[in-house]
Order: C-alpha cells, then structure tokens, then sequence
C-alpha cells in the first residue's frame, strides 16, 4: 500500500518508492538519503505537531509536513 | 601546499581544522557571500625541512549540489582553485549519509584522504569498522581518527602529505551504470577543452545540474536530445533521482558491509534517551523556556535566584559586597553577567577618573582638551567595553547550545510557530537574543542557512526591546505611575516590549509580501546526535567573537560617540553647553520633522513649557541612536541636572523634580510615541556595526537603517495619533497618515519591481532560482 511521509504516524515504517517536489526540496530530499528504496522510520512529531522527526540511513532527519508529503514510501 | 577540509555538517571538521592549525587560524569570509572562511596552517610539521602548509576549511555540506551558498563555494574551490589534497573528514557513527559527498569528491581529478572521525562514538557503541576493507572499497587512504581527542591525527598528516605529492585521477561510482557511456563521452569532450576535473562535470551535468547547464550551455543542450533517446531507465528520463539512487545504492553494496553493527539493544545511544525528554510533546518547550531562563538570569540578573526578592537575603558584609562590585544593604547578590560589567565599569570609571584628575591639575580643566578625553574618547572606550562581558556570555551560552546539538532541537520545536511569519524555527534563538542585547542577536544570524531569512532576522532584531531600552521605559513607566495611572508603571513597562513584537510581527509579514518575497525555505535538516561541548573550540571561537566585536564594532561606536561629544560641546562660540551646540540647533531645527510623531506643540502636550522642550526630546533621541543607555542621560543633561545620577536613580530631590517635570510635560501619548520612537529606530552603533559585518553589503546596511527610521516614525506617528484622536489635530494626522501610507506602498511597490527585474535579468542566465540568489550575492558590487 502505498502512504506519504506526511500521513505516518510515530513508530510506522516503510520504504520509499517515489519522491517527488519542486527542484530544490527534491534535490535536498536525495541529498540527505531519500531515495527510492531507503527504508524509514517516523519517530516522533514536534510539539505543535509539525515538522516531523524521522529515521533514515541510521541518522535523524527533521522535515516538514509540506516536504514530508513529497515522498511516498511503501508500507 | 594547499590542503581543503571538506565533509558534512557536525562532521567534526571545525574540530580537526582546530587541531591542524591551532593558534594560526583565522576566520574571514568567502568572497560575496556571507559564508565563513577558515585558513590557517598546518603546525606539527618540523621547522627547518617545512614548506608552507595552508589548511581551508570549507563549509559543512551533504552534497555538491549547486542550492547553497556553502555548496556553491565548496565546489567553485574544489574544481577551481586546485588544492593539491582533499581531506573527506567522515563521521563514522553515521558512514551512509556521510559517504554520499565522497562519492561526489572522488569525481574530481585531486588526490583525496578520507579521515574516519568519531572513532571512539563507534568503539563506544560497540559497532566495529573494516577500515581495510572500507580504503580497497573506496581506493583512496582511508585513516580513523578522533578529532575530539586527538587520536589518529599524526598518522592521518602523515599519510595526507604522501599523498599530497602524487596526482591522482577522478574516479567514479557510477562507472557500472547504465549512464556511465555518456558520462564519458562527455567526459572526453570536455577534457579536449583542455578543462580540469571533466568526470566531475560530466557527472554533473548528466544529473541535470543547474550550475554546470550554466557552465556548459552547448553540451548540457545536446543532452536534453539525447537524454530521451537513450531508452528508458527505471526512473524515466529523471537523471536526477536516478544518479542519486546509483550512488546510495553503490554505498550499500560495497561500503555498507564494512561497517558492524552491534546488537540493537546497545544502540539506543544516549542521545536517543536524551531526545526522549528534550523534544518530548510536552516538556519540550517548558524545558526550553527553563533554560533560556536560566541562561538570561546568569547574563543579567541583579538578584541570583531571587535569594532578595524572595527570601530576603541581603549582603551586609562590605568586603564581600566590594567584591561583588555592589554597595552593601538589601541588594541580591548580582549575576556573573552583572558583576563582570560591573568589573569592566569599575576598571573603566577609575581610569576616566585618573585622566580627569591629572588634567585638572595641569590646568586643563574645563577646556575641550579635558572634554574631548574624558567625554568623548574615554567614555567611548567606556560605553564599547561596559556591554562587552554580557554579549560575550550570552554568545558562550548560544555556542554551547549549538556544539551540543540542542539549537537544531529548538528548531524542530519551535518551527511550527515561526513558519507563518516566513521565518523558520531557527530564527528563534537570535532574536530571543534580542531581549538581552541586539549585537550577540545580529551575529547569531550566522547558523541561518537562508539568505533571506537572515536579513528578515537581523532587520527585525530591534524591535525585541533590548536590556539598554529598559531605563527608558522604567523612567517614562515611572512618571506615567505618578501622573496618570498610579500602580500601574510595570503595565507600561510590559507594553512596550509587547509593542516590539506586535510590531516585528506585522513587519516580517510585510516585508515577506515585498522586498523579501521568496518561497519559504526548506526545513529538512538533521538532528545531529548530542555532544560533550569541546572547551577548546568553544573558547577559540568566542576569542574570534571578541576580537571581532570589538575591533569591527568598536570602531563604529567609537567614532560616533567622538562625532556626538563634537556635536554636543562645540557651537557657534567655540566649546560650549550642549544648548548652544550644533546637535541642540539641529535639535532645534530638526523638531518641526518630528512634530507629526510626538513633539507636537498645542494641544498634544499638558503644558505651554513642552513647547520650549519639544527639542530636548528630539536631541536625546538622535544620541539614542547612537547607544540607547544615553537617553535618559541626555535627556537629563538637556533638563539641567546630572543624567548619570537621574539614571542610577542617586539624583538630588530638586534634581529629580526638574527632570520628572520636563518628561511629565508630555502627555501619555506623546510619551508612548517617544518610547516606541527609541524601540524601533536604530538600535544603536554596535548593533549597526554587527548588522554590517553579517549583512556583507553596505546597501542592504543602509536599507536596514532606513527601514528602521521609517518604522520608528511610521509606528510613533500611529501611536501618537491614536492617542490624540479626539483633538482638532486629527484631521491633519489624518492626512499626513494617508501621505505616508502612500509613500510606503509606493516604495514597497517599487522594492518589489525591483526584484523582479533583478530576478529576470538572472533568469536569462537559465539557472534556477536559489542558484541565482548566491549568483546575484556574487555580482553585488558594494560587497566589501
């Protein structure tokens, strides 16, 4: 099934299937280990719920919900 | 020889550039852009057999991407400038990311070094790393070391400098890709134009890279035909995600498997258990509001812990009390910030005192000689000091907070707050500075990564009233108490800080609409794992923050604090009282400008006599942009008696009465527009100093200033008018409000055609469009 970034809940994981956006986040996006095929990890939402805090190629990446719906992961 | 640091950020490369070079490193900035700079030299080499050494430190960066200013000036010196060794600092808690930019720097033709930091976070965590196996992988050195605790580092040098001597070809991950014929095509095309480092090129421009579309317009346009042609790979014709995806699928498979992971249990580190609490949903902010606190009380708080106010502790002893540079008597014991200014005042004052002394006994007293010394020369050299111990606390606490990691953590909190004012969660800690002082605010804006978002920070750095604003209100607040409304004097005190953001809030949603128009930037950022703060790097940093301050900003204030005595002391009669100066008849003269903002004759002011003192106001208001403390001081000497002592509240009744019937002859609006006239225009020198030296540019500088003054007198103007609403002056206002109104929109307008035309004028170059913001930065011609 397919879900974006922005609609995991803390705990939930997948892998990333697509990865879409405009150039700039994209690009930043592949830079830090988005890609197709990396596996995630939601860990755990801000206070005010947003930006997100997440788990990627063994590092934590902070993103935003607008930037977190660019990627589309497999769960 | 030249060496260049590169590697991601948090890496640890500031550590290693520290350990290179120590004492002979210097900070300065990359040309055109507000991107540090760090070079010094290498010294664990033996004098007499030496050649020269250069270390460059470049700045932190995921990737080679042309998005940033870091980025762009990281690879322009890369590919550009020939350093004859790269040394890739890898974080190795955290090889996969890391790697990512190596696999870029391989590309070009420089021999390269990778040094594996953090060796002893890994040992620790009980993972192990095949370091053989990861240098056959790689094909370059591959040496672990400990920056932090300085291990490795001898054999890293050593190996570096061996390498330095060889030529080394770019080689490439991508070479079993499906792409890797057409990369070298154009690889070889470009390499027959006699142009260095062409894999790294074609690399690039087989991605679709903006910056080398630019470079290479006629190759980058046969690609778009061929690209197509070439059959489809399993991302379509998107060069981008696939190049991306080839270069973390090769980490993987063939780096990846030297790294061994220890069971899972053992990694839940320290820093995860630490997040648990710090970005918590619920105790994460009162945690952070408990240790901004904490951090504000030790910069400046007069009573430690409350021990007066609360438990009545009370310092009798007199040693004790002269040690802690305060009079004996029912006064809290003052915080490390205070009694360390205290110090420097006390040091300053006996020396102000000493010159006064000597040069009354040559006979000199009274004169401009003794003038110019004592108040012009030493009591600049004062002022500059007396704010120097406090700024540099609050800026030890910011960089601590930022080596351990915590500043990224206040980001994450606190972004969701700062998004719609078109700031990010970052902005939040300078401009938290502000409260204390602008100048240690201004210079946080540092760790902004956005442009823009730095200038909208550092031009809305006033408006959060800072510790120096405060006599102003607390006089003003005083006499609105006994006056008007009685018990009420902290209510005053509360809304003018209130007012400052109120107001910064409106203006960053202003200015987001017009001059800084832009896309928000993006918020994808890592949460780099917690650190030990590193005293040393710590302390060369603040040792760079000090010399700056005081070289860069205490020129500036000195040299206006010397302009203002002249101004002051000098007339038509030669040396003179500050009535019958040049600044007085430009006080004089100038009032008529401020009439509409808060020095109005006839029915806006309680009494005929604040008529005769309208001037007086205006005069303290000029010295206020100069160093917001001489205000009150001013305005205290402008009424006849001494400011300093209506300021520390030690004036004589007569005194005190004079100075109380000046202020009160204003009516509470003409005294809120004065106040908000002080909050909003320029702050003071230090902070014009400071905003100069992050803003790079004398135009954006000067547009600061100018957006400052034009709020003061727009916000002051409203205040005052607002509050005289019912009087037969409002019609006037009225009209004077729509002029203004129109003047405002007409240059917003024009701000904002500005800036198209600019971007367009860029677009043609066919980059896109952050590129061109550091491009445009580039051709900025009044950069210094």
């Amino acid at each position: 099934m397919e879900k974006k970034l922005s609609e995991f809940e803390p705990s939930e994981s997948g892998k990333v299937k697509t990865v879409t956006g405009e150039g700039r986040i994209r690009r930043r996006l592949f830079d830090m280990g988005i890609t197709p095929g990396a596996s995630i990890v939601m860990r755990k939402k801000a206070p005010f719920g947003d930006p997100i805090e997440v788990n990627v190629r063994g590092y934590e990446l902070t993103l935003r919900k607008t930037e977190a719906e660019c990627v589309v992961l497999d769960v | 020889m030249k060496i260049a640091l590169i590697g991601n950020p948090n890496c640890g490369k500031t550590t290693l550039f520290n350990r290179l070079t120590g004492s002979t490193a210097h900070v300065g900035n990359w040309p055109g852009v507000t991107v540090e700079k760090r070079e010094g030299q290498y010294k664990g080499l033996k004098k007499q057999t030496s050649e020269r050494i250069d270390v460059v430190d470049l700045p932190g960066i995921y990737s080679l991407s042309p998005y940033t200013p870091e980025e762009i000036v990281s690879r322009n010196f890369m590919i550009d400038e020939n350093p004859d060794l790269i040394i890739n600092i890898v974080d190795a808690t955290n090889l996969e990311r890391n790697l990512y930019l190596t696999t870029q720097v391989l590309e070009a033709d420089v021999p390269v070094i990778v040094a594996l930091n953090m060796m002893d976070a890994v040992e620790r965590s009980g993972d192990e790393i095949d370091i053989k196996g990861l240098e056959q992988a790689l094909g370059v050195p591959t040496v672990p070391i400990s920056a932090l605790k300085g291990k490795g580092i001898k054999e890293l040098m050593a190996r570096a400098l061996d390498e330095g001597k060889t030529k080394r070809k770019g080689a490439s991950v991508l070479a079993s890709c499906d792409c890797y014929p057409l990369i070298e095509r154009i690889r070889d095309t470009i390499a027959k134009e006699n142009i260095a480092n062409p894999l790294f090129h074609a690399a690039k421009l087989v991605e679709g890279d903006s910056a080398e579309c630019v470079r290479f317009p006629g190759i980058a346009k046969s690609l778009e035909e061929v690209k197509p042609m070439l059959g489809k790979n399993e991302y379509g014709d998107d060069y981008e995600a696939y190049v991306a995806d080839m270069r973390y699928r090769y980490i993987s498979q063939y780096y990846s498997p030297c790294l061994k992971r220890a069971t899972h249990e053992a990694r839940l580190s320290r820093s995860d258990k630490a997040d648990k609490v710090l970005t918590h949903r619920i105790w994460a902010i009162p945690i952070f509001v408990l240790i901004m606190f904490a951090v504000f009380h030790i910069t400046f708080s007069e009573d430690i812990l409350f021990l007066n106010s609360w438990f009545g502790v009370e310092v009798t002893n007199e040693l004790f009390a002269s040690a802690l540079m305060i009079e004996p008597g029912d006064v809290g014991i003052p915080s490390l910030g205070v009694w360390l200014q205290s110090l420097l005042g006390w040091c300053t004052g006996g020396l102000i005192d000493v010159s006064r002394d000597g040069l009354t006994a040559a006979g000199y007293e009274g004169t401009w000689v003794e003038g110019f010394l004592c108040d012009g020369l030493l009591s600049g050299i004062d002022s500059v000091l007396s704010f120097v111990p406090q700024v540099l606390l609050l800026y030890l606490f910011l960089s601590i907070l930022e080596d351990t990691g915590y500043m990224a953590r206040v980001a994450f909190i606190l972004d969701r707050a700062f998004r719609r004012f078109g700031l990010s969660g970052r902005a939040f800690m300078p401009l938290l500075m502000c409260f204390g002082c602008a100048v240690p605010g201004i210079i946080a804006t540092k760790a902004l990564e956005n442009e823009k978002e730095r200038r909208l920070t550092i031009m809305l750095s006033p408006f959060f009233s800072c510790g120096a604003k405060l006599p102003i209100w607390a006089t003003f607040a005083g006499i609105m108490a006994n006056t008007y409304w009685s018990g009420y004097g902290d209510l005053v005190v509360f809304i003018m800080y209130f007012m400052g953001i109120a107001v910064a809030i409106i203006a960053a949603i202003i200015l987001k609409l017009t001059a800084l128009k832009g896309d928000p930037p993006p918020f994808i950022m890592e949460l780099p794992a917690y650190h030990r703060p590193q005293f040393k790097s710590t302390m060369i940093h603040l040792w760079d923050k000090a010399k700056h301050l005081l070289v860069r900003t205490g020129t500036v204030i000195a040299v206006s604090i010397i302009v203002i005595w002249f101004l002051s002391s000098f007339g038509k009669g030669g040396y003179c009282d500050i009535d019958d100066s040049i600044l007085g008849y430009l006080g004089k003269g100038l009032q008529y400008l401020f009439y509409p903002v808060f020095a109005a004759p006839n029915g806006f002011a309680t009494t005929e006599a604040s008529n005769a003192y309208a001037w007086r106001f205006v005069v303290a208001a000029f010295t206020g942009l100069i160093a917001k403390e001489m205000v009150v001081a001013t305005l205290g000497t402008l009424a006849g008696v001494d400011g300093d002592a209506i300021l520390e509240g030690a004036a004589s009744e007569a005194d005190q009465t004079a100075f109380d019937a000046m202020i009160g002859s204003m009516t509470p609006a003409a005294m809120f527009a004065y106040m908000a006239f002080n909050l909003f225009s320029v702050p003071c020198m230090a902070a014009v100093g400071a905003a100069m030296g992050e803003l790079k540019s004398r135009k954006r500088s000067w547009q600061a200033i100018g957006f400052w003054l034009l709020t003061a007198y727009v916000v002051s103007f409203v205040v005052f008018w607002l509050g005289n609403f019912n009087t037969y002056m409002w019609g006037m206002s009225l009209a004077v409000t729509l002029i203004l109104v129109t003047l405002c929109a007409l240059l917003a307008w024009k701000v904002v055609t500005n800036f198209k035309t600019k971007q367009a004028t860029a677009a043609n170059v066919g980059a896109n469009e952050s590129a061109l913001g550091a491009a445009a930065t580039h051709d900025e011609s009044e950069v210094e």
